[in-house]
């Protein structure tokens, strides 16, 4: 077992780790982030996507050591702390961007990292960059709606 | 202005606020106390015969509680088929057992062989691979045509072939189609393959099974469509547990696409194994047992013949059949090929003989069930690829054949020689609505644009039918189903008015949670925020059948508006009473009863608080309360209809298509919320152009499923799919529903894949290029090489 610790969703976390547990492991099993969500094991899908320093990252393709010392947000930090919800997270409801909610968490993290590094995507560069990202329900037209919407809702 | 409240309103969702902020509840994420792990040791091989089998390694290993083989289930039942169909020669079909784990023999990749059971995913894995398991190799039988050859290997040795049924439809027809096909000026034939698709739900399926030994009751928690169809296919066939001892509970389902309807094996395992070692166990599929262990969609061949006289009217249509099921038979693989595809080939055309002949075929192949359709797009299919190519043939414009053999709007009710009733349609009206959507005039401009991008660009259109809201039990009983078609709801009215209904159907993306208290809403006049819709679990809602066949809405729809009527026809009772009124007097409206022609009135919450604390009330003649259940059966099934258009521009250097445009216009009857309808018109969408385009299960030779992971099974990707036109304005309510509702969640996967399909071809023939057909998915290898081999 070896020591890991990190802050997440603004909070520290100390915990014990095997050394082969993956961070998305880490934050559902041990931390009962269920938020993040398992939807693949070839690291296509994106519904474990969560950021780390700022980062997107797929938890399913990064072991929790190496998340030892970093700052990890997932879905869970994402709304406001009275439950307010984030820009893109309204963007999603008001759109319809989402049925099942199975790939949602992974979305919004994917879109909210697209928007910081491009504030105003085309319709074409959100579908470029959601292709890390399968949704099996919506056929992504509301998706790429939502998050146009949250471009704009941030101007 | 649209409606902001009640039916047809695009309300935004509720159950957006959990699974937006990580709230859900998904199977995966409920942990029992005390809770075991399983996993699986699946077979490696399509066909062979276990020579030995040794656990005893993995049973000493660190963590491992039980590992279990076929001889812990010898007391145990198969998993049960819940349709049989009869074959022409009055024979009932084959239906070998399906055991939960390989008895003897393995049949396809990914046949649960063995199980362990461990204190954690990790021990238990290991373990799994610590299995010494020998297995005599044996030819696989994969080509459906080359099962049916005599000699070739059986899948199962106590059958006497690889043949499940022969079914004809309607028998009685064939000769008389026959003649009518051998005596037409025209006939058009098309050899074509509906590839077999895997429906890849996103969340995987997970089951845990617990066993309270103070009470001696079973709880299966579980990634289902339907529960109370697992409970008691699971209950009464699998492992003799009477329903009062065993509860079932789907809680959040990240998707289904019909891949969760099914009763599986790991349930049952899962249910028995609790009890056996005390604990409850879990067991979370991966991505790569999903694609060997869920059932998959579609795989048929199919020979279609269209006979048409000079003016291009359909006399006659025959077809012939070959449908994979896999190497066991799957809950209700063989209702798909039959009842919901040969009873479809009518259309929305007035074809007066028709002859479908389906023939069955074991496989050593993962087993095949409904998929998004299910039946209704192989059979969309076939029909719109023969009519465009007797378009082409005919020199007839493709959209005018099709309006030239239109079910015109006054013949309806319209029997068809198939076996079914279309209650009501418009199919003009779709049509036309297509036309002013898509912008046909602009076609040939935008096309020679793309020429000079050295692009082809064709058009495709499509008009698709499909049968919903299954179904009448009376009517399926007659066809097979071993299961009634019924749906529930009971509405609970709370004593200061709010409601609770609880639904038999279950919501895994449909949106039930905002859509059914849309209804209610309207029915009683009060705010949605105070009806709470409640399902997914046989302890507190009754007995439904579940979700699927675009019947949430159709069928517990109308269950739940029925229980509704009954609770507004008690309400007025006791309202009467408070107004001291004769209670045909009494009217309900925006929340108030009120005696007709007076301004005496009485609000929906004090009647209802009149039924829970009555001290003012008619107890001589009215029980207290207010809750009532209907079980609703519906007298036939919806036949929601439509024309979708597409445009697609084809690389003529690579063989690359790129879908411009897609258009669909679906006739659903009434609407309960657009918003929602759109969402699912897309998502049907996305899945009939990534059949068109890009997906297949692919297997070898030797049964390996080559495409088992995301690396090589092609999933629609955000990228390689266009934004969509969706209407939904031309409605034709449905004649027999309480809601005069059809469902939407089918029509998108229906109508998409012979339109790409027709698009594509048309690009290629107005390119010259002279090829009539290429077999989805039409991957830019197929299509270039389609391309060379014409030129």
């Amino acid at each position: 077992m070896v020591e890991i610790s990190m802050t997440v969703n603004g909070k520290p976390v100390t915990a014990e780790v095997e050394p082969r547990t993956l961070l998305v492991t880490f934050l559902r099993e041990q931390l009962g982030l269920t938020g993040t969500h398992v939807g693949c094991d070839t690291s296509q899908c994106g519904a474990c996507n969560v950021h780390v320093d700022g980062v997107l990252a797929k938890s399913c393709t990064m072991l929790a050591v190496e998340a030892d010392g970093a700052e990890v947000v997932t879905i869970e930090g994402m709304a406001a702390p009275d439950g307010t919800l984030g820009v893109v997270q309204q963007a999603f409801q008001d759109h319809h961007g989402l049925q099942c909610g199975f790939c949602t968490p992974g979305m919004v993290m994917s879109a909210a990292a697209l928007l910081k590094e491009n504030p105003d995507p085309s319709e074409e560069e959100i579908r470029a960059f959601l292709e890390g990202n399968l949704c099996r329900c919506t056929g992504y037209h509301n998706i790429v709606k939502a998050v146009r919407a949250a471009a704009e809702a941030m101007g | 202005m649209p409606k902001d409240h009640g039916i047809g309103a695009p309300i935004r969702r509720r159950e957006d606020l959990r699974f937006l902020t990580g709230s859900g509840r998904y199977t995966d994420d409920i942990n029992l106390p005390g809770q075991a792990y399983v996993r699986f040791l699946r077979s490696d091989v399509a066909h062979g015969r276990i020579k030995r089998l040794d656990t005893s390694a993995a049973a000493a290993m660190d963590g491992v509680i039980r590992v279990f083989t076929a001889r812990d289930f010898e007391n145990v039942g198969g998993l049960p088929c819940g349709w049989q169909i009869t074959s022409r020669d009055g024979n009932p079909m084959a239906e070998p057992k399906h055991p939960i784990m390989a008895e003897g023999k393995v049949r396809h990749v990914g046949e649960i062989i063995a199980a362990v059971i461990a204190e954690t995913p990790g021990q238990a894995q290991d373990a799994v691979e610590a299995i010494e398991v020998e297995i005599e190799e044996l030819p696989a039988v994969i080509d459906m045509a080359a099962a049916l050859e005599e000699g070739a290997p059986k899948v199962h040795d106590d059958l006497p072939s690889n043949l499940c049924f022969d079914w004809g439809l309607v028998e009685e027809n064939r000769e008389k189609v026959d003649e009518a096909i051998r005596n037409a000026p025209h006939v058009v034939s098309l050899e074509l393959v509906n590839q077999r698709l895997a429906p890849n739900a996103m969340e995987p399926r997970v089951a845990i099974g617990a066993y309270d030994k103070a009470t001696d009751e079973h709880t299966l928690y579980t990634t289902s469509q339907n529960p109370h169809v697992i409970r008691l296919l699971m209950g009464a066939f699998v492992l003799g547990i009477p329903e009062h001892k065993l509860r079932v509970v789907a809680p959040d389902v990240g998707g289904g696409f019909g891949s969760k309807i099914f009763h599986y094996a790991e349930e049952a395992f899962c249910t028995y194994a609790a009890k056996v070692v005390g604990r409850p166990v879990k067991w979370t599929s991966s991505r790569s047992e999903a694609f060997m262990s869920d059932a998959q969609g579609r795989d048929h061949v199919t020979k279609i013949e269209l006979a048409l006289d000079e003016e291009g009217h359909f006399l006659a249509l025959r077809t012939h059949t070959l449908a994979n099921m896999g190497a066991y038979l799957s809950t209700f693989a063989p209702a798909v090929p039959t009842w919901l595809h040969g009873t479809l080939m009518a259309g929305t055309y007035r074809t007066p003989l028709i002859y479908v002949n389906v023939k069955a075929v074991f496989t050593n192949t993962v087993p095949v069930d409904a998929y998004r359709g299910a039946g209704r797009p192989e059979a969309t299919f076939q029909l719109e690829r023969v009519i465009d190519k007797a378009a082409r043939e005919l020199g007839m414009d493709p959209v005018e054949i099709r309006r030239k053999n239109f079910i015109n709007p006054d013949q309806f009710p319209y029997e068809t020689p198939v076996a079914l009733v279309y209650d009501t349609g418009n199919y003009h009206a779709t049509l036309e609505k297509l036309e002013e959507l898509a912008d046909f005039g602009g076609f040939e401009a935008r096309r020679q644009e793309s020429a000079a991008r050295g692009r082809l660009r064709g058009l495709g259109v499509n008009c698709y039918i499909e049968a919903c809201g299954i179904a009448p039990s009376n009517l399926v009983g007659q066809l097979g189903a071993r299961a009634g078609l019924y749906d529930s709801a009971t509405v609970r009215v709370n004593p200061t008015g709010s409601i609770t209904v609880h639904t038999g159907v279950h919501s895994h993306g449909q949106s039930h949670e905002t859509t059914f208290p849309q209804v209610i809403a309207e029915m009683i006049g009060i705010p949605e925020d105070q009806i709470e819709i409640v399902h997914g679990d046989t302890a507190n809602s009754p007995m439904g059948m579940g979700t699927y066949g675009s019947r949430s809405i159709a069928v517990g729809g109308s269950a739940m508006v029925r229980a509704t009527e009954k609770i507004i026809a008690k309400a007025k009772k006791i309202a009467a009473h408070l107004l001291e009124a004769s209670e045909g007097d009494i009217e309900l409206k925006d929340g108030k009863f009120t005696v007709k022609g007076t301004d005496r009135e009485v609000a929906w919450a004090d009647v209802t608080l009149a039924a829970y604390v009555p001290h003012n009330y008619p107890l001589d003649e009215l029980e207290p309360g207010l809750e009532e259940t209907s079980f609703y059966d519906p007298a036939n099934f919806t036949f929601p209809s439509g024309a979708y258009a597409c445009e697609v521009e084809v690389d003529p250097e690579t063989g690359k298509v790129e879908v411009c445009s897609f258009v669909a216009v679906d006739d659903f009857g009434n609407v309960i919320n657009p918003m929602v309808v759109d969402g699912q018109v897309h998502g049907g969408l996305a899945q009939g152009i990534g059949q068109a385009l890009l997906e297949q299960c692919v297997y070898d030779e030797n049964g390996q499923l080559v495409t088992a992971s995301y690396m090589d099974y092609a999933m629609p990707r955000a990228d390689d799919l266009p934004s969509f036109t969706v209407d939904h304005s031309c409605q034709t309510p449905c004649t027999h529903n309480p809601l005069g509702v059809k469902g939407c969640g089918e029509a998108g996967a229906i109508g998409s894949p012979p339109t790409i399909v027709n698009a594509v071809i048309d690009a290629l023939q107005r390119g010259g290029i002279r090829v009539d057909h290429i077999d989805m998915p039409l991957t830019p290898a197929r299509v270039w090489s389609a391309i060379r081999a014409a030129s």
